[in-house]
């Protein structure tokens, strides 16, 4: 039995430092990709797909292929607690409305800055990268993470069918529904937070 | 020719390059020939690079350290995790 027991708990030894050994090299990456789907839970959800990919570990046979591999956990992580955490229904005001919106038409209609030569910039210029983070979060999860993924980390929307388990069809459906629902929002956040007021003062 | 609203619904695609050959170029000859869907255009292409500008985060040292220490418990969380 001494033996028996050494023998195991020199496996469970070596399983936590090869994990340690992969899990080291790509913190900051995770962190910041947490950071930008889910915000301040970043840190948990890190935590949990620590967890969550140390339960899999046996079943990463390519240590080449970690980065996709805590890529994948961590995205899945991130999107159970932004459903969590969410306010809102996933479905939300997908109808004409959000369809039809265009922000560039929205912008030009309502002047906010009559004596601009270049009205559409000056506008995306009222938002910090606070406020578009702001803006991003509140999206629904099914939208604001293929943005995210494709716009913000680059990925293809061929990869973030592959990383949230879903058709390619439906990643694009999302992210041309995302995109409508991003520009309404972004207008309404300008209105509700003050952003024209302040510059038109 | 397709119409400005038609168009305008494929801007994004377009310019991520995920149309087909066909309706490139319809997108193409529209904005060839509508100079406020060209607006459009510039717009949407202004929105992709303002987003991938987006917040990022570096990872603050409190939180790598409490994040590595974690390491070291992952062995009796995956005996909790297995009891419940």
């Amino acid at each position: 039995m001494p033996a028996e027991g050494a023998r195991v708990a020199a496996a469970a030894a070596g399983r936590q430092e090869r994990f340690r050994r992969l899990v080291t090299g790509e913190l900051d990456r995770l962190y910041g990709l947490a950071y930008r789907l889910v915000g301040r839970d970043a840190e948990d959800a890190v935590q949990d797909c620590l967890l969550k990919a140390f339960r899999s570990l046996d079943r990463l046979s390519d240590e080449e292929a970690a980065g996709g591999w805590f890529t994948a956990i961590l995205v899945n992580c991130c999107r159970d607690r932004g459903r969590a955490r969410q306010r809102r229904p996933d479905e939300v005001e997908l109808d004409e409305d959000v369809e039809r919106f265009s922000l560039f038409r929205k912008v030009a209609d309502e002047d906010p800055f009559p004596y601009s030569d270049s009205l559409h910039v000056d506008f995306l210029g009222l938002f910090g990268r606070d406020d578009l983070h702001a803006v991003l979060l509140d999206l629904p999860e099914i939208y604001r993470v293929p943005l995210v993924l494709v716009h913000m980390e680059g990925y293809s929307t061929r990869e973030v069918a592959e990383l949230v388990d879903a058709p390619l069809g439906t990643v694009l459906a999302r992210l041309h529904r995302g995109r409508k629902l991003l520009e309404k929002r972004l207008w309404e956040y300008a209105e509700s937070h003050g952003l024209l007021e302040e510059r038109t003062r | 020719m397709i119409s400005c609203s038609e168009a305008v619904r494929q801007l994004w695609e377009y310019l991520d390059g995920a149309l087909t050959d066909r309706d490139r170029s319809r997108i193409d000859e529209h904005l060839g020939a509508c100079l406020r869907c060209c607006g459009e255009a510039e717009f949407a292409g202004e929105l992709r690079r303002f987003l991938a500008t987006g917040a990022s985060a570096t990872l603050p040292d409190d939180v790598r350290r409490r994040l590595l220490a974690s390491l070291d418990d992952l062995d009796d969380l995956d005996d909790l995790e297995d009891a419940r």
